[in-house]
Order: C-alpha cells, then sequence, then structure tokens
C-alpha cells in the first residue's frame, strides 16, 4: 500500500496503543494539536487524554514523569518536538533513564520510548536544525535509533517498547513526507541489526556507502549515480547507533575495501567519528583507502537556504568523497 | 519552641517505637562517620543527623506498596523504609551485598522490594521522577501514595517547578516532602530565593501545603498523615515544607565556614531524639532500663549491619558491564572493541 513516513509512524503508535493497554503518548502537542509534525493527528479522538497526553512546555518534567510511570510499570511513549528542545530534558535522559538500572544493581528498569525530531533542511534555522543523535549514542544505557525507512518508521516503535530499557528515536524532519510502498501488514521489525540495502555489483571499483536517518536518501540517489559512473556501492543503514551493529559495517567494508561515512551531525567528535575509528581498529588491513566523511560544516544550521544547503551533506560531496576513496584506493 | 507537640506524647507503645527509629537512623551515620572517618566508605557521605524527625514521621504514615523517592542523603530514608542496615552498609564498602551490589554508594540507595526509589544526587531530579510513578499509579487505578523528599536547595531548580505544575496540573497522588535545613549545602536560603516561605511557593501552583515543625516527630507525622490520607483518597498532590537543621557539616569534606557554631548549637537543643526522649520521660513513659534497653538493641542492630558489610564481598570486576542494559540474549551486536564492555548484553564480563 501507498504511505508515507509519518503515517507509518502514526500507524505504529496506532497498534502499539492497541496492543497494550500500558502504553501512551505524552507531549508538546500531541493531543489537540496533533502533533507539531501531525505524527499523532486524529489519536486523541481515538484513545481520548489519558493516553495522549498534552503536556505544558516543560521538558525535563515530561520527560522526567515519562522515566516515573516507566518505573511505576507503564509503557511511556514521550515525544519531544525536536532534538534542540530535548537539551531542556538531559538531566532525566542522562542522570537517570541511562542510569537507573545500574545505579540500582539491575533492580529498576525503565522501559520508556522517547521521540524526536532531528535535523535540517527546512530553514528553521539553528535552534531547530541540529542532529544531536550522535552526542546521545555516547551515552551507555541508552539505546539509539535512527529510522530512515518506511518500514522502520512502521516498524521500529514496538520493538523499542518491548525493550526493557530507554529507547530514543530519532526522526529527521525531512523525512515525514517521504511516500513509497509499504506492505499491509507490515509490522514490527528488528532493532539490533544495521541493513544493506544496497550491495556492489562486483565492479571494478567498489565502496561502502554508511549513513542512517535522515541523509539515506541522498546517499542511495549518491550511489546510482556513481553506478552509472562504473563505482559499485554497498549501502549500510545504521538503523541503530548504539549498540552499533559493527558487524554489518566491517563485513561490507571487508568486500569493497574502501567506506565512506555520511553524517548529518558535526564531524567533530560525531558518530561518523566513532564509525571511522571502529574501521581503522579492526578493519584497518581491508581498506584500500582512509575512510571518507560527509558531515555538515561546523556552524550553527544557518537560516538562508543556500547558506543552509552549503552546510549539509548532498548527493554532490557524497559521491567526490566516493570517487577520492576509489582514487586514492588505485 | 522547644515542647514536643502541644498535646505531648500520646501513646507510649507509638512514642517508643518513633524513637526507635529515629536513633536506628542517629546510630547508623554515627557509624557512617566513624566508618569514613578509618577509610572503610568512600565517596561523598551526607548524614542526616539532626533531620531524623523528618524521615520517621513521613515514613510512619506509609503502606508497602507506596513508592518513595528521596536524595543524596537518604540514609534516613532507606532505613526507615525497610532496606536493612547491613544492605545499607555493604553498599557504602563497594560490596555485592550492598542494595544496589555496590553501584550506588552512599548517594543512589535504591530498593526494588520497598518501592524504593533512590536515591538521586541530582537536585531536583527526583521531582519529576515522583510525577511519574504518580501518573502510573493513577493511570493504573492504584490507590498507591508516592512520598518525594528533596531539600530546599531544590526549589531553585526549574525541575521543583515544572513537576509542582504537572501534578498539579493532572491532580496527581504525590506527596511533596520538602525538607527546610536552611542550607543548599553552603549557601543560606535567603541568599538564593526571592521568596524563602517555600509554602508559599507551593501553594502558588495550587497545591495544599503546610510549613511543619520537623524537629518534632510527632508533628511530622500527624502532618504527614492527614496529607498522606488526602492524597490517597483523591486530594491530588500535597506539599509539606518541614523546617529542620542538620547538626553535621553537608559532607564529609566541609569546613562549615557558612554558619556560626552557635547557631547549630541552639538548633541542637531542639535535637529530634532529645525532644521526645525528654517529654516521654517527663510523663513517665520511658523507665531508665527501658530506654538503656532500646539504646542496646540499636547499638545491637547497627553492630551487626557493621559486621555483615564488613564480611561481605567485593561486587567482581567481571561484573562490571552489567546492569548497562538488561540481560537478554545476545541480539548479535559487537558493541565495539574488545574490552569496551559496551554493547555485553549477557551481563557477562566485557568484551
Amino acid at each position: 500500500m501507498k504511505t508515507t513516513y509519518r503515517e507509518a509512524m502514526r500507524a505504529a503508535l496506532r497498534d502499539a496503543m492497541q496492543r497494550d493497554e500500558r502504553v501512551f503518548l505524552m507531549g508538546e502537542d500531541v493531543g489537540r494539536y496533533g502533533g507539531s509534525f501531525a505524527v499523532s493527528l486524529g489519536l486523541l479522538e481515538e484513545f481520548g487524554p489519558e493516553r495522549i497526553r498534552d503536556t505544558p512546555l516543560s521538558e525535563s518534567g515530561f520527560v522526567g514523569a515519562g522515566i516515573g510511570a516507566a518505573l511505576g510499570g507503564m509503557r511511556p511513549v514521550v515525544e519531544i518536538m525536536t532534538v534542540n528542545f530535548s537539551l531542556l530534558a538531559l538531566d532525566q535522559i542522562i542522570n537517570n533513564a541511562a542510569t537507573l538500572l545500574h545505579m540500582s544493581g539491575g533492580q529498576f528498569n525503565v522501559p520508556i520510548v522517547i521521540r524526536m525530531t532531528t535535523g535540517a533542511g527546512r530553514q528553521l534555522g539553528a535552534q531547530h536544525s541540529h542532529s544531536l543523535e550522535g552526542w546521545y549514542a555516547h551515552i551507555p544505557g541508552l539505546r539509539i535509533l535512527a529510522p530512515a525507512t518506511l518500514a522502520d518508521a512502521r516498524g521500529m516503535l514496538w520493538t523499542a517498547l518491548q525493550d526493557p530499557d530507554p529507547v530514543l528515536i530519532f526522526e529527521h524532519g525531512s523525512l515525514y513526507n517521504v511516500a513509497g510502498e509499504l506492505d499491509e501488514d507490515a509490522g514490527a521489525v528488528g532493532i539490533d541489526k544495521a541493513a544493506l540495502l544496497r550491495q556492489a555489483d562486483g565492479s571494478a571499483d567498489t565502496v561502502t556507502l554508511i549513513t542512517y536517518g535522515g541523509t539515506l536518501p541522498l546517499v542511495l540517489e549518491a550511489a546510482d549515480q556513481l553506478a552509472g559512473e562504473g563505482i559499485g556501492t554497498d549501502v549500510v543503514d545504521l538503523r541503530t547507533l548504539r549498540p552499533l551493529d559493527t558487524h554489518t559495517l566491517l563485513d561490507s567494508v571487508a568486500r569493497t575495501h574502501r567506506a565512506v561515512v555520511v553524517d548529518e551531525g558535526w564531524r567533530s567528535g560525531s558518530i561518523s567519528a566513532e564509525i571511522a575509528a571502529r574501521i581503522s581498529e579492526q578493519a584497518f588491513f581491508d581498506l584500500d583507502a582512509p575512510v571518507e566523511r560527509v558531515c555538515s560544516e561546523e556552524v550553527p544550521v544557518p537560516y538562508a537556504k543556500h547558506l543552509e544547503q552549503a552546510a549539509l551533506p548532498s548527493v554532490e560531496r557524497v559521491m567526490a568523497a566516493a570517487r577520492r576513496a576509489v582514487g586514492a584506493g588505485g | 519552641m522547644t515542647t514536643l507537640r502541644n498535646q505531648g506524647v500520646p501513646d507510649a507503645g507509638h512514642a517508643m517505637h518513633l524513637l526507635r527509629q529515629m536513633l536506628r537512623v542517629r546510630r547508623l551515620e554515627e557509624k557512617c562517620i566513624e566508618l569514613y572517618s578509618a577509610a572503610k566508605i568512600r565517596g561523598f557521605l551526607h548524614v542526616y543527623i539532626g533531620e531524623e524527625a523528618v524521615a520517621a514521621g513521613v515514613m510512619e504514615t506509609l503502606a508497602p506498596e507506596d513508592a518513595v523517592v528521596a536524595t543524596y542523603r537518604e540514609h534516613g530514608h532507606a532505613l526507615l523504609r525497610g532496606v536493612s542496615a547491613g544492605a545499607i552498609l555493604a553498599e557504602m564498602y563497594g560490596h555485592a551485598e550492598g542494595c544496589c551490589r555496590g553501584r550506588g554508594g552512599s548517594m543512589h540507595l535504591f530498593d526494588a522490594a520497598t518501592r524504593f526509589y533512590g536515591g538521586n544526587a541530582i537536585v531536583a531530579g527526583g521531582l519529576p521522577l515522583a510525577v511519574g510513578l504518580a501518573l502510573a499509579d493513577r493511570m493504573a487505578g492504584r490507590q498507591q501514595v508516592t512520598v518525594c523528599f528533596f531539600g530546599e536547595g531544590a526549589v531553585a531548580e526549574g525541575e521543583f517547578h515544572e513537576s509542582m505544575n504537572l501534578a498539579a496540573l493532572w491532580q496527581l497522588p504525590v506527596l511533596f516532602c520538602c525538607e527546610n535545613n536552611l542550607y543548599a549545602m553552603g549557601t543560606a536560603l535567603g541568599r538564593s530565593e526571592s521568596q524563602t516561605d517555600i509554602a508559599l511557593k507551593a501553594a502558588a501552583y495550587e497545591i495544599p501545603a503546610w510549613a511543619v515543625d520537623g524537629m518534632d516527630v510527632l508533628a511530622v507525622e500527624e502532618a504527614a498523615r492527614r496529607a498522606v490520607d488526602a492524597v490517597r483518597s483523591g486530594g491530588g498532590p500535597h506539599f509539606l515544607e518541614l523546617r529542620t537543621y542538620r547538626f553535621r557539616a553537608h559532607s564529609m569534606f566541609d569546613p562549615e565556614l557558612y554558619r556560626e557554631k552557635s547557631e547549630v548549637a541552639q538548633w541542637m537543643e531542639r535535637d529530634p531524639i532529645s525532644l521526645l526522649q525528654g517529654a516521654m520521660q517527663a510523663a513517665g513513659q520511658l523507665p531508665d532500663d527501658e530506654w538503656a534497653d532500646l539504646q542496646a538493641d540499636v547499638d545491637a542492630e547497627i553492630s551487626t549491619a557493621v559486621g555483615f558489610a564488613e564480611n561481605g564481598t567485593p561486587e567482581p570486576v567481571s561484573e562490571l558491564a552489567r546492569f548497562v542494559y538488561s540481560d537478554r540474549a545476545d541480539d548479535g551486536s559487537d558493541g565495539g572493541t574488545a574490552g569496551s564492555g559496551e554493547g555485553s548484553r549477557k551481563g557477562g564480563a566485557a568484551g
């Protein structure tokens, strides 16, 4: 059936609410407004205000309340409008959600799911546009998901809710309108493995393109164009930023001998840095070229369209990096 | 204001119980200081000496299925909620027998069996958790109460205000207990708050709030019972400001440059244990031999607990990576380089 990323997310929420009465959605404008990105539109009418719970603008308060509700046996899904706003809830996410299981010696699980948008590209300026999921992936105790496909938008939520530990889901704002085909009976998907979405066809020069979330569409486009130039690509969608499925990455790099990491986060201290480090630690002798990275320019994301676009990873920059990798590899 | 609640001591048996509870906390912490000085326990150690009437009075009003959230000055809350002195001390020793298997320490005591949710070292960080625990009870239709202890320093944090607003907005079954000991570490209340009447702040959120003499265990118990009953019967959140004082420094590292010794001495005249003890003696409810027996009992409990902790076993380093994620079947992800520990989800050794 034809659907969109937004509708797939909504279907996942509806499904989770129907399956388990402990599940509820809480966040700013999730109810009467219908969700700031219209993900929860109509769910208030279907499930009522107890389970589609509008909150005041108090990220730390309602994220903490979600953590408390999880401790109390519920299965809260907490929506934060954007990753920038989640910084107001960092204390609760990092000092409580991520630590309580460990500090309590295994006594207290925090089965909360926290959803938020991330990323740039819509001319919203610096305070609505950053990609900080890599920061969260730094934190032990959290599981970090970045659904990039319709199947993952539909399928990751229920699996996340089954996880006894806190899960953060990052939804790139540019993906909500992506439309495509999804099986009528599409449901839960695993959240442990990266996905090899495209495999090099054995042409002379090959390279692994590694990405996640909002940059996947442009990486796939770059892969198509590179094929026209005789460069074969593996495309790995990380799907989960923590814990990282390095097996899938390393298997691919062992075949292609080159890697380009595409990450909308800033280069310094990013998840792309972690991935490049792991490849060099674990697959150094498989490499025919240095690992390339395509990241955002190290500036707060600007408003003006031409400046914003210049700051972000693009098809052209991905292609250039792939060509460099191949050229450097001989 | 040196007497215990106006009408004196009502019931000898109950008064004796409260006296015992306060004395247990006092002796446990005196022992903690001793063990700290002997370098048996480390980290930060914040004792509650002087504030025992608060935990003793409030805990008395709770049912086993209620939930308690506390701060980093929580040994007394844990003990009076039912965590054994042995498990508390073993935790400070970093032993496997500790209530958190050595991962929490003095500031992070937790106990699932008694629904004791810490042990939070981020000031005000426990308040949203308490709101959420109460929300879960409300949504599940359980007649339970969540009690949240926090210091007056927490009222300067945004999380305090966010939590008051949410609890009142949603009429959640939570009792906020502000332990106002007048100092946020070394900063006096008047140096950090434009409005020092804390009960008034709660009242601004339409939460019924009272200020209570926190040195008078009977007054604390009476106020807490009234509040807990109201919360349990659907009256929404309630708030107690318990006016108390810590006789010791903020922590073992605090040279106490910020307050006069005379001020401390003045408050020590209202030592909650001495107050109750004196009132009971005046009422003929505490014969010398019973007082001696009580002290001997408590000393024996603490002594046994020290032995338990002392003879405990260090949590093995091979268990280091446990409890970062829940134990479950291997998910196939290696989580990184050997030895990083991340992704070790089977509960075994890192790598």
